[in-house]
C-alpha cells in the first residue's frame, strides 16, 4: 500500500501544473485548431468544413508580414545577443559583490509597463523629439530625417524591450563557469581570445540558446512595437492576426495565420536546437 | 472644466453605418442598414410583451468609453436624487470591435453581461448586435424628453429607424486636422491628404471603415451608394498614396498625440479630439470637413439582452434628453449633442459664469466643431454599410491598404 502511495507521489505533484495546461493551453490550441479549418461570419456562426484554403489564402495575402517578422525577429535577437553577452560576462566575472545589484537594475525597467516604455520612446524618437531636434538644428542630420516609423525604430524597440530575456540566461550560464578552467587554458598557452572563444563560450551556448528561444520567439509574434513605433510598411505578423480576430472578425483566417506561426517558429527552434547539438542543448538549457 | 472625451484608446473606435445628421440629405437615398431579420412591426410587439413584464429596479449599470462623461458625474448624481435610483457607471468600453468580441460569447450562452445600458457606434458591431438579437427594442413610451428634445436628425437615423434598438449619446465628424505651424496653406480638399509636399507626414486612421470612407470621398463618391468596384478604385488610390511614401502611419487614437508633436502635419482627425485638444494642451490645431465631404458617427445607448434592471436603464437614457443635463455633458465632452436646446444653456452658463471658466464655456457654446452648420450638415456622409454579406469582400479590399 505504502509503496503504492509511493508510486502516486509523482502524479500527484504533477497534476496541478499539469491539469492546467490541459484546460488552458491544449483545449485551446485544439479549439484554434479546428477553427482555422471553418467558414462562417459572426452572424451565421463558424461550421467545420475542413476548408484547409484558408491557410493557402492566409500565405498568399500575408507572406510579406510572415517573412518581415522572421527577419525583424532574427536582427533583433542578434543584437540581443551582441548588446547581452558583455553585459551578462561583466556581471558574472567582474561583477563582484554587486552582482544583485546590476541585475536588479537590469531588470528595473521591467518596473515600467512594456506599452508605457514603447510609448515614451515614441516622445523620445519624435521628428521634434529630445534626440533629434538637437542633431537638427546642428545640421548634422537633414530636416526631413526620421526615426520614428522606420524599420530600424521597430527592430531598436524589439531589442531594447527583450534584451533583459538575453541577459539573464547567459548570465546563469556563465556564472556557472569555474574561472579556474580559463586560467587552466591560459597555462596551456591559450591567448585570453582563445580562451574565451574555446572555453567560455562553449560553456555558454545553453545561456545563449535559452536566451535565443525567450527572446526570438515573443519578438517574431510581437504587435506593440510595429504598432507604436513602425510606419506603414513595418507591420508584422502579430498585429495581422489581431487585426483578423477583432477587425475583420475572420477567425478562421486568424486561427490558420496563428498555427502558421506556431509552425514556423517550432520547426526555426528544432532545427537551430539540432544545429547546435541536438537535445542535449535543450535539456542544458533547463538546467 | 476639463479636458475629456475619449482620449485614450478610441483604437477602431469610428464605425461604418448611417448617422445622425446626414439622414437629412440621404434619407432619400434608401440607405439600407444590416440585414434586420426582424420587421419594424415583430420588433415593436416582442418590446411590448417583454416591456410589460418588467419591474422597477433600484439600480443601473452603464458601460461607456473612458472619459465620456462629466468628470464629476454631477449628471448621474442628480438623477440618483431625482428618482432614488443607484447608478453604477464603468468606463469599460475601449473600442467597438473588442466589447463586442467581449460580450458576445456572454450573450450568445443566454448570460447577462450585467451592463444594462452600452455605447455602441454605429457599424458593424451596432448591426451584429441587433442581427443576433442581442439587444432590448427600447420601451418607446418612457422616451419622453428624447421625442420632445431630440433634433429631427437624431430621430431619424439611417441605421436605426424609429429609434428601436438605440437612442444617441454623441456624435462626431472624421475630417482633415492639421498644425498651421508646418501646413500654411490650410486644406480644404481630401486631395490635400494626397499632397506630396507633405510626404511623410500625413497621417491616415488604421480603421479600414475610415480610410474607405476617404478614398470613396478622394474618387467623388457617396460611401453610402458605392459599389464594390468603386471600393477597387478607392483601394488603390489609398495604395498609391502608401506606396509614394506619403502616408507616415495609420495610427489609432494616438494620431492626435503625433499631430502635436509634429510628426505629422496633416491627418484624418476626429472633430472632438482637435477641441479638447486645443482646450487642454494649448495647440493651435485646425480641423475642416472637406469640400468632398467628411464622415459622421453616431454613439448610440443600447440596453444588452438579459440587462438586469432595463426599467431603470430606460429612465436613464431618457433622463440625458433633459436640455440641462445634454448641456452638462456637452461641456465635458465636447462632441455634438443630439439635444440642440443645450446650446442656449451653455451660452447662458458662460455669461454667468467668470474667469477661465466662462472662456471654456464660451469656446464650446460657440464651436463649430460641436455646433455643425446647415452647411457642414450637407457635406457629411455616413460609413459604408457593412451586411454580413459584403463584410468580407471589404475588408479584403481595404486591409492590404493598412497591412502594408
Amino acid at each position: 500500500m505504502r509503496r503504492l502511495r509511493a508510486a502516486a507521489v509523482p502524479y500527484l505533484l504533477i497534476m496541478p501544473g499539469g491539469l492546467w495546461l490541459i484546460i488552458f493551453f491544449a483545449i485551446p490550441v485544439v479549439a484554434l485548431l479546428s477553427l482555422s479549418t471553418q467558414q462562417g461570419d459572426v452572424v451565421h456562426g463558424f461550421t467545420q468544413t475542413f476548408h484547409f484554403a484558408n491557410y493557402a489564402y492566409a500565405w498568399d495575402n500575408y507572406h510579406d508580414q510572415f517573412i518581415r517578422s522572421l527577419i525583424y525577429g532574427g536582427i533583433a535577437t542578434i543584437l540581443c545577443i551582441l548588446l547581452g553577452y558583455p553585459v551578462a560576462y561583466w556581471i558574472a566575472f567582474r561583477g563582484g559583490a554587486h552582482k544583485s545589484t546590476y541585475l536588479f537594475l537590469l531588470l528595473l525597467p521591467f518596473f515600467v509597463s512594456f506599452v508605457l516604455r514603447t510609448v515614451s520612446w515614441q516622445y523620445f524618437l519624435s521628428d521634434n523629439g529630445l534626440l533629434l531636434a538637437p542633431l537638427k538644428s546642428a545640421g548634422i542630420v537633414p530636416q526631413n530625417f526620421r526615426i520614428l516609423a522606420t524599420a530600424p525604430a521597430v527592430i531598436g524597440g524589439l531589442t531594447y524591450n527583450y534584451l533583459p530575456f538575453m541577459v539573464l540566461p547567459i548570465y546563469v550560464a556563465l556564472e556557472r563557469i569555474d574561472f579556474k578552467l580559463v586560467e587552466a587554458a591560459q597555462d596551456l598557452y591559450a591567448s585570453r581570445a582563445t580562451a574565451f572563444r574555446r572555453v567560455v563560450v562553449p560553456l555558454s551556448l545553453p545561456g545563449i540558446f535559452a536566451g535565443v528561444l525567450l527572446t526570438f520567439v515573443p519578438v517574431a509574434a510581437d504587435y506593440v512595437n510595429a504598432s507604436i513605433l513602425g510606419g506603414t510598411s513595418n507591420t508584422m505578423i502579430g498585429n495581422i492576426i489581431q487585426d483578423q480576430f477583432l477587425n475583420s472578425q475572420d477567425f478562421p483566417t486568424g486561427a490558420a495565420l496563428s498555427f502558421m506561426l506556431m509552425a514556423l517558429l517550432l520547426i526555426g527552434m528544432f532545427s537551430y536546437a539540432r544545429a547546435l547539438g541536438t537535445e542535449e542543448v535543450l535539456e542544458a538549457a533547463a538546467r | 472644466m476639463t479636458k475629456n472625451g475619449r482620449m485614450l484608446s478610441r483604437r477602431n473606435a469610428l464605425r461604418l453605418g448611417g448617422a445622425s445628421a446626414a439622414a437629412m440629405g440621404l434619407a432619400a437615398c434608401g440607405v439600407q442598414g444590416a440585414a434586420k431579420q426582424q420587421s419594424t412591426a415583430q420588433a415593436e410587439s416582442a418590446a411590448d410583451k417583454f416591456w410589460k413584464a418588467q419591474k422597477q429596479t433600484g439600480q443601473v449599470n452603464f458601460a461607456n468609453w473612458a472619459l465620456y462623461i462629466d468628470p464629476s458625474h454631477t449628471t448621474l448624481k442628480d438623477f440618483t436624487a431625482a428618482t432614488g435610483i443607484k447608478v453604477n457607471y464603468s468606463e469599460v468600453i475601449q473600442d467597438d470591435s473588442s466589447y463586442f468580441a467581449k460580450i458576445n460569447p456572454v450573450l450568445s450562452s443566454g448570460q447577462s453581461t450585467g451592463a444594462d445600458i452600452m455605447v455602441i457606434t454605429d457599424g458593424l458591431q451596432f448591426d451584429e448586435l441587433v442581427e443576433l438579437g442581442e439587444v432590448i427594442p427600447l420601451d418607446q413610451s418612457m422616451l419622453t424628453n428624447f421625442h420632445k428634445n431630440a433634433g429631427t436628425p437624431y430621430q431619424h437615423r439611417s441605421f436605426d429607424p424609429g429609434n428601436i434598438y438605440s437612442v444617441p449619446w454623441a456624435s462626431g465628424v472624421t475630417g482633415i486636422a492639421w498644425n498651421p505651424k508646418y501646413v500654411t496653406q490650410p486644406p480644404t480638399s481630401i486631395a490635400d491628404l494626397w499632397n506630396p509636399k507633405y510626404a511623410g507626414h500625413v497621417g491616415m486612421m488604421s480603421d479600414p471603415q475610415e480610410i474607405a470612407n476617404f478614398g470613396l470621398f478622394k474618387i467623388g463618391v457617396d460611401p453610402v451608394t458605392s459599389t464594390e468596384s468603386d471600393w477597387h478604385t478607392a483601394a488603390s488610390q489609398l495604395m498609391q498614396q502608401r506606396n509614394s511614401g506619403i502616408v507616415r502611419q495609420y495610427y489609432d487614437q494616438s494620431y492626435i498625440n503625433a499631430l502635436s508633436k509634429g510628426d505629422t502635419w496633416i491627418t484624418m482627425a476626429w472633430s472632438g479630439d482637435i477641441f479638447q485638444q486645443n482646450l487642454s494642451s494649448g495647440t493651435n490645431l485646425q480641423f475642416v470637413i472637406p469640400k468632398e465631404g467628411g464622415t459622421i458617427w453616431t454613439d448610440n445607448m443600447m440596453i444588452p439582452k438579459y440587462a438586469p434592471n432595463p426599467v431603470a436603464a430606460m429612465k436613464l437614457i431618457d433622463w440625458f434628453y433633459k436640455p440641462e443635463m445634454a448641456a452638462l455633458l456637452t461641456e465635458a465632452i465636447n462632441y455634438i449633442t443630439p439635444v440642440p436646446a443645450a446650446q442656449g444653456i451653455i451660452s447662458a452658463a458662460a455669461a454667468k459664469a467668470s474667469g477661465s471658466d466662462k472662456a471654456t464655456l464660451g469656446a464650446v457654446a460657440s464651436s463649430p466643431l460641436v455646433w455643425l452648420s446647415a452647411d457642414e450638415y450637407s457635406r457629411v456622409k455616413n460609413y459604408v454599410p457593412i451586411t454580413s454579406k459584403n463584410r468580407a469582400s471589404f475588408y479584403s479590399i481595404f486591409q492590404p491598404v493598412t497591412a502594408g
